[in-house]
């Protein structure tokens, strides 16, 4: 498992790849957290879905995370679409059946792909949280905020928190792109069919009916990320309800697509 | 321990109604090249699939190694294998494509440089995998079947794309790995490349085993060919009733009449077709090659 774990460290760690994805994690990071700050008195809102973060809620010991937090999402959806297309790809390249001839373990290749994906993710979200705290850090005197409680006892356990949350809803959603990569064989199959979902799917299903939010699986993941309560386009889902659900889902998916990953045939 | 590379007994494959692999069963012996040819859907890469399990029989029992082919792990550490093709990353480099598959395998990558400059890749291992020519990307494929430091090496069409000097250098990569005591099962639609390397063959049609054993059995069971044309292309005619008419088994083929005989009976061909009036201006009695075995046991031509 650990040279499966290895070997795709060796594709994760090619420039284009790793040098783009980090590229996209810092730029979203910096400008989530850079809004929280510059349009703190934007009558349009400065949070997502035009929710306004104000001096007091910014000036708590969460405040230093609320751009972090706000970025999980997003950091999710980039672990769901590497994910899937380090897991798909073997497909499409014709890869895997090099894989299975060095390693016939194919719970042993899931295993350690995931183990090396997870190990990227968590690289990004290390990034992230250092460029949004640090960005909140720099912009938070000219908007007026406080930190004076950020890196305090509280402070830094809110730092704590939620870049665990972040990773558990990070990497749950990874394991739903690996799971779309493993059943539909094809990179942008499974990138668009999960991108579509989180964003577009779910959303309208929202819109429809309020409620149907706390049973949709990128819904429990977000709220993950943030830490339960009210998101952009949520009322609020508790924590514990969302990560029971999430739970759920992802454990459901995994086994699904393990147990067909082992028991179908390579043919191509 | 075993005295067989391969060995398979009643291997099947069906995928809903429609056979693959039929009740095959063949042996390869350890240390030799055995070809394994067939026509286009004949099995053969569903067989060699079988064979490191990628994909599971529907029936019968087989053996590598001297290890059941239900347990791939306890024989592929010692399998090479080159499957439908070269696949690689395309964005990697040569080497690096290699060293994922070293670091899977969990071999050491100091092999990798002596594997590229053993295939003549050693000055392009740097190179994108995406930039390599057909038969680059097929010599590539081959360096990664030879990483284990194999016992046993499995090619699927290794020759594809390859120019002359490539064929002739996988030909004698092949048969310098013979030597050192590997044994090597290699599928190719180039059948004078397989007859010029193997001493084994496994012949497929439709899924079944048509024949099993040594090339050399095969070769000496053909009968001899006449192959004979006239001076004029209307005399083909008259020279087949002349051949059959004495009882000879005769074809026109490639704009000549083969008769299968004996090759002293050239003489009395050459006599009759003289008294006929038909000037001859090719009479020539050889084996069939494989490719004229292979079409005549298959009935494909």
């Amino acid at each position: 498992m650990w040279n499966v774990a290895f070997a795709e460290l060796r594709k994760l760690r090619r420039p284009t790849l790793f040098f783009g994805t980090m590229g996209a994690v810092v730029f979203f990071s910096a400008l989530f957290s850079s809004l929280l700050f510059l349009l703190i008195d934007s009558p349009q809102g400065n949070s997502d879905r035009g929710r306004t973060v104000g001096r007091e809620v910014l000036g708590l010991a969460t405040g230093g995370v609320q751009g972090f937090s706000n970025v999980g999402g997003f950091l999710g959806i980039i672990a769901l679409c590497v994910f899937a297309a380090q897991t798909a790809q073997e497909y499409t390249y014709g890869t895997l059946r090099n894989l299975l001839v060095r390693q016939p373990g194919r719970l042993r290749i899931l295993l350690g792909k995931f183990l090396a994906m997870n190990f990227f993710a968590v690289v990004m979200i290390v990034l992230s949280a250092i460029v949004s705290i640090g960005a909140s850090v720099i912009l938070a005197p000219r908007a007026e905020v406080s930190t004076d409680l950020w890196f305090g006892v509280d402070g830094r356990h809110a730092i704590f928190t939620t870049f665990i949350n972040v990773t558990v809803s990070v990497i749950g959603f990874g394991t739903i792109g690996m799971v779309l990569g493993l059943l539909l064989r094809s990179p942008i199959s499974a990138i668009s069919f999960g991108v579509l979902w989180l964003l577009i799917v779910e959303n309208l299903l929202i819109a429809v009916k309020n409620s149907w939010e706390k049973w949709l699986p990128g819904a429990q993941l977000s709220a993950i990320a943030t830490g339960g309560g009210p998101t952009g386009r949520s009322v609020g889902i508790e924590y514990s309800h969302a990560l029971l659900v999430g739970g759920i889902y992802v454990a459901v998916g995994a086994t699904i697509a393990s147990l067909l990953f082992v028991r179908r045939d390579v043919a191509n | 321990m075993s005295n067989t590379a391969i060995s398979v007994t009643d291997l099947s494959k069906k995928y809903g109604d429609q056979v693959a692999v039929s009740h095959a069963t063949f042996e390869v012996p350890l240390g030799t090249i055995c070809g394994f040819v067939g026509p286009n859907g004949s099995g053969k890469t569903t067989t060699m699939r079988m064979l490191l399990g990628l994909i599971t029989p529907t029936g019968g029992t087989g053996e590598i190694l001297g290890e059941s082919i239900k347990h791939p792990e306890k024989y592929l550490p010692r399998v090479g294998a080159m499957i439908e093709g070269p696949a690689f990353y395309p964005a990697l480099s040569g080497k690096e494509n290699l060293n994922v598959l070293a670091t899977l395998g969990g071999f050491s990558t100091d092999r990798v440089q002596g594997l590229l400059e053993q295939v003549g890749l050693g000055d392009r291992g740097k190179s994108k995998f995406k930039t390599y020519s057909l038969g680059m990307k097929q010599r590539l494929g081959i360096a990664a079947a030879l990483l284990p430091n194999p016992k046993l090496l499995m090619l699927d069409e290794p020759t594809n794309g390859l120019d002359p000097e490539g064929i002739q250098e996988v030909r004698a990569l092949l048969r310098s790995l013979a030597n050192d005591g590997t044994s090597v099962f290699v599928s190719s639609h180039l059948l004078s490349e397989l007859e010029l390397i193997s001493d084994y063959l496994v012949m497929l049609r439709k899924g079944e085993v048509v024949f099993t054993g040594k090339m050399s059995d095969l070769m000496l069971s053909q009968q001899p060919v006449i192959i004979a044309k006239g001076a004029n292309e209307d005399d083909l005619v008259k020279l087949l009733a002349i051949a059959q008419q004495a009882g000879h088994h005769a074809t026109i083929r490639d704009g000549a009449v083969h008769v299968q005989g004996p090759a002293q009976w050239a003489v009395e061909f050459n006599r009759a077709a003289f008294t006929a009036g038909i000037t001859l201006s090719q009479l020539t009695p050889q084996l069939p090659n494989l490719e004229e075995t292979f079409f005549e046991m298959t009935g494909d031509k």
